[in-house]
């Protein structure tokens, strides 16, 4: 038999728009979800919420809901306090939460009790009739209330305070004294409403106890399927080993798939004890009541600067509202994420910010919507806090911006509050998008329209984001770094398969991570199948979230890559009857030096490696890498918003946006642009939509996609977008991750532009959502204000 | 109660609950588990099916008995003779999809439309898929992608590159 060349591929993967690997069974409906998954004798769950944001429950009474037919089971706190399972830590370990409620609810819709069927419907009908006695009890329903400490939430806890944890970074008294000696300061306190990811498929999971192998298998909706089976082993102390978590395909996560609910935890638990599988599947209300929620933050943001508009000093002060337990998912070290960033592009010469976090009856949470760990809750008081600082000034915003950012030859760059900026070059970035959007022509329009009293708007967000959590010496999730790995195994005729200890919720790793082997190796991107979620099989990693994919799987993946060609080199040479010193990697083949006719292709390597391996080397041709990145990735992005307002009606039309991100070396085009168009609509729905509100009783407000409001086609804006490529130095392959920068980046850009519309009546600042009745009533109350003078 | 319901062409005879779903039905009873639920209230339509050749209907309105005696297609009735409908070849080559979730009902929406009006502008196919929520794409290149279909299926020749450019 001879040798084959089939696979080789003499040309760039890398940087091409390459249709998704993924696509084929999506569009005819063979993907496969967690509720896809049917297995014999599987019986179904169902959850019983509380009616009550703050109650003590008198009792719980299941046997109406024990007559229904098919009703097998009514499991309650109690019943898992018996197996030490009615609390479970949350996920950086400085609280614990309720799996089924024990004692007391701490907020509405809170699960007290699960009812396990035969089929769905028999469940849901199960819980309609447990009966729960409650004893109501007055709620807080916010972070204020809760700072006074007049109601106790937490009776589990020792310290009887609501107060959770103070968090600082920075010099407070430097900052302080650069403040109070600043020629012109603002302060404002601006409040990034509580939002919620809402992923289309609602989490779930199909627990599977053999009892004849002792293996417990989860299909889950997991963004990160290794760490989960690893919390799993440590609350339940079944062996790891005996644990396998399979993550299928996921329908969106946007972090929302991060945490681990009380749902998995009691079908896991019903499984294990009945020895048959249990399937919940949660209805979208679940999802939007209970789940990890976002942002939630009050933050008082104040500049000092200098006449020119140099900036001096920036301190932000928050109140954090984190609803019944601390269950935010961010790493050990930073309960308050990667808030720090909120020095933003800009070069301030001394920064201080704190936070204090408070517990209230709503739902747990503060998840990374979209984001990596409160960077868009950062992001959005530097941006908003840059306009306000220009209008005080009566400078151009894109003027302010200039005259702040960090230069191109500052970098590496450390920020004030501790971050080691690898590269940008915001100045270049910042003046394409001036440049496309045509924002001197912009202002000139803006300028006519005023004189004749229509409401106009430019809203500018120059935006630096950190991701790619993170350097094992920095970050860890209960314990366990931040590090991600890839497995690479080339097949004897040149395919092969990638594992990663990532899972794509949507973000296409099945194509970028064959388009990364593909151009380090030389071989067809369409013959590499790319595996993720299944613990049996993928190496051990921290998962999908943070836009940590590409920053730190992708790293793995192309080292991996490289390790099989440090190999192959060697086979190489031993086929060319060369020195490996001789030998070159060159146009994607390896060639001898000064001989370049004398070449091997990686393929014929490959099969080499099983059929005629080198005297002396392992045959076969694969690799495992796992990657500790040596600092975090900083993608950044100008954003321009146009606006116009409907003054009788508060309607907000985005007539323009365009989005300039530069998120380094772009390995797919096609796939960065879906990215960016997705991000911004979720930026989009953030300011002018989506809210999970509360009444002042705690009650729930937007518990339905008829309440919680996300963007149809109609109401979407066109998104136009462009791209500079800056590459950290720090990554093999220059990337640095995008997945969440339009998100980040957005909501400051179209407040902006709206408070720019606005500020010729004088408003200042309204909370987001921006919705058309806030903004009708702000222009009525200016106007009456002004009638009044 | 016994109904009989032609899905993707073939006849399925069965006993279902009177408040059986219809997309329960499809998922469940007749095995196509294209058709997703994502919410409980009708809005997100991620399981849109076609009936009746071109009726766009959210499965989740309608109890599986109310489609006794209909035709329903559902996303995997669309590839014929192993080759793609040209509106599941747009929504590839325009990459109209991330997770994928929301895929199957917009592509019958879009499938519903096109019989309808052959030829649509991008406010008309904007307003048809308004029922249809998407988290992933921001919507622009689903537009795209329904915008190739209907030129591939007027003139099955140059679409994609047309819509492209």
């Amino acid at each position: 038999m001879s040798i084959t060349t089939d696979g080789h591929h003499e040309k760039h993967a890398l940087g091409i728009p390459m249709k998704r690997k993924e696509d084929p069974r999506f569009i005819e409906g063979r993907g496969r979800y967690v509720d896809d998954i049917t297995l014999p004798n599987m019986l179904h769950m169902a959850l019983v919420h509380s009616p009550y944001p703050h109650a003590r429950i008198k009792n719980i009474d299941s046997s109406a809901a024990l007559k229904v037919p098919g009703v097998l089971a009514v499991i309650t706190g109690k019943d898992l306090e018996g197996a030490k399972l009615a609390w479970i830590p949350t996920f950086h370990g400085m609280d614990k939460q309720m799996v089924l409620a024990v004692g007391k609810v701490l907020y509405q819709y809170q699960e007290v009790a699960a009812v396990v069927a035969t089929s769905r419907e028999a469940a849901h009908d199960g819980a309609e009739l447990v009966n729960v006695d409650y004893e109501p009890l007055d709620p807080v329903a916010d972070p204020f209330t809760a700072k006074a400490d007049k109601i106790i939430l937490r009776d589990d806890r020792d310290n009887k305070t609501n107060h959770i944890y103070h968090w600082e970074v920075g010099d407070r008294a430097k900052t302080d004294a650069a403040l109070a000696a600043s020629e012109v300061k603002i302060k404002e306190r601006m409040w990034f409403p509580r939002s919620h990811p809402a992923p289309l498929e609602p989490c779930g999971i199909v627990a599977d106890m053999n009892k004849a192998t002792g293996r417990l298998t989860l299909y889950i909706t997991s963004q990160a399927p290794h760490a989960h089976r690893t919390v799993v082993s440590l609350v339940t102390g079944i062996p790891e080993d005996k644990i396998r978590l399979v993550s299928p395909d996921i329908g969106g996560g946007f972090g929302n798939k991060v945490p681990v609910y009380p749902g998995y935890v009691v079908a896991a638990a019903a499984s294990v004890i009945l020895g048959v599988p249990v399937k919940w599947i949660e209805t979208r209300t679940e999802n939007l009541t209970t789940t990890g929620f976002a942002r939630d933050y009050h933050m008082d943001v104040e500049i000092g600067a200098g006449k020119d508009g140099k900036v001096k000093a920036l301190k932000v002060s928050t109140i954090a509202d984190h609803g019944a337990f601390d269950a935010a998912a961010d790493p050990t070290k930073y309960p308050a994420g990667m808030f720090g960033i909120c020095t933003g592009s800009y070069d301030f010469p001394t920064a201080f910010t704190d936070l204090d976090a408070y517990f209230t009856n709503k739902a747990p949470g503060g998840i990374a919507y979209r984001c990596s760990f409160r960077v868009t809750e950062a992001s959005y008081a530097i941006e908003r806090g840059m306009d306000l600082l220009a209008n005080k000034l009566n400078m151009d915003p894109a003027e302010l911006r200039k005259k702040n950012f960090i230069k191109k030859e500052q970098f590496p760059y450390k920020s004030p509050l501790g971050f080691v900026y690898d590269s940008g070059d915001y100045h270049a970035t910042f003046e394409k998008a001036l440049k496309k959007i045509g924002y001197d022509e912009l202002r000139r329009e803006q300028a006519e329209k005023r004189k004749r009293g229509e409401l106009m708007g430019i809203g500018i967000s120059t935006f630096t984001e950190v991701v790619g959590a993170g350097p094992s010496k920095y970050f860890d999730i209960m314990g366990i770094k931040m590090f991600d790995s890839a497995e690479v195994r080339i097949h004897p005729t040149g395919s092969g398969i990638i594992r990663t200890g990532t899972k794509a919720q949507g973000q296409g790793h099945e194509t970028t991570w064959a388009q990364i082997v593909a151009e380090e190796l030389g071989l067809d991107p369409q013959n590499f199948l790319v595996e993720e979620g299944d613990t049996d099989t993928a190496p051990y990693g921290l998962g999908t979230y943070a836009s940590r994919s590409t920053p730190v799987a992708g790293a793995a993946v192309t080292l991996a890559a490289r390790k099989i060609r440090d190999k192959a080199r060697k086979i190489a040479a031993h086929l060319l009857e060369a020195a490996e010193a001789d030998v070159e990697w060159k146009d994607y083949k390896f060639q001898v030096k000064g001989a370049p006719a004398k070449s091997v292709t990686m393929a014929q390597v490959a099969f080499a490696a099983y059929t005629n391996p080198a005297p002396g080397t392992e045959a076969g041709l694969e690799a495992t890498y796992y990657y500790d990145p040596p600092n975090m990735t900083f993608p950044y992005g100008a954003y321009i918003a146009v606006v116009d307002i409907d003054k009788d009606t508060g309607g907000v039309k985005v007539r323009r946006f365009l989005a300039i991100d530069d998120c380094g070396t772009i390995i797919n085009p096609m796939i960065v642009e879906g990215q960016v168009h997705g991000g911004l609509t979720e930026g989009f729905a953030i300011a002018f939509m989506q809210e999970i509100g509360y009444d002042k009783s705690g009650n729930a407000l937007h518990t339905n996609f008829t309440e919680y409001l996300v963007p149809t086609a109609l109401e979407t804006p066109h998104w136009e977008t462009d791209s500079t490529v800056t590459p950290s130095p720090h990554h093999p392959l220059g990337a640095k991750g995008v997945g969440e920068s339009p998100n980040v980046g957005s909501p400051a850009a179209f407040v902006n532009a709206v408070m720019d519309a606005l500020e010729p009546l004088g408003i200042r600042h309204i909370d987001m959502p921006l919705t058309r009745e806030k903004v009708w009533r702000a222009i009525r109350d200016a106007e009456a204000n002004t009638a009044k003078v | 109660m016994r109904i009989n319901v032609k899905v993707n062409g073939k006849d399925y005879e069965r006993d279902v609950e009177p408040r059986t779903l219809l997309a329960y039905f499809l998922r469940e009873d007749v095995g196509l588990t294209g058709t997703h639920v994502g919410c409980d209230s009708s809005s997100c339509g991620v399981c849109t099916i076609v009936m009746d050749g071109d009726r766009a209907v959210k499965s989740c309105t309608m109890f599986a008995v109310q489609a006794d005696g209909h035709e329903i297609t559902t996303i995997e009735g669309l590839a014929q003779g192993g080759k793609l409908h040209p509106l599941q070849q747009g929504f590839w080559d325009q990459h109209g999809l991330q997770c994928g979730y929301c895929t199957p009902g917009m592509i019958m929406t879009a499938y519903a439309l096109l019989k309808r009006n052959p030829s649509p502008n991008e406010p008309q196919i904007r307003d048809a898929i308004s029922g249809n929520l998407c988290r992933c794409t921001g919507y622009q290149n689903i537009v795209k992608a329904i915008a190739q279909a209907s030129k591939e299926l007027a003139a099955p020749s140059a679409a994609r590159e047309a819509v492209k450019a």
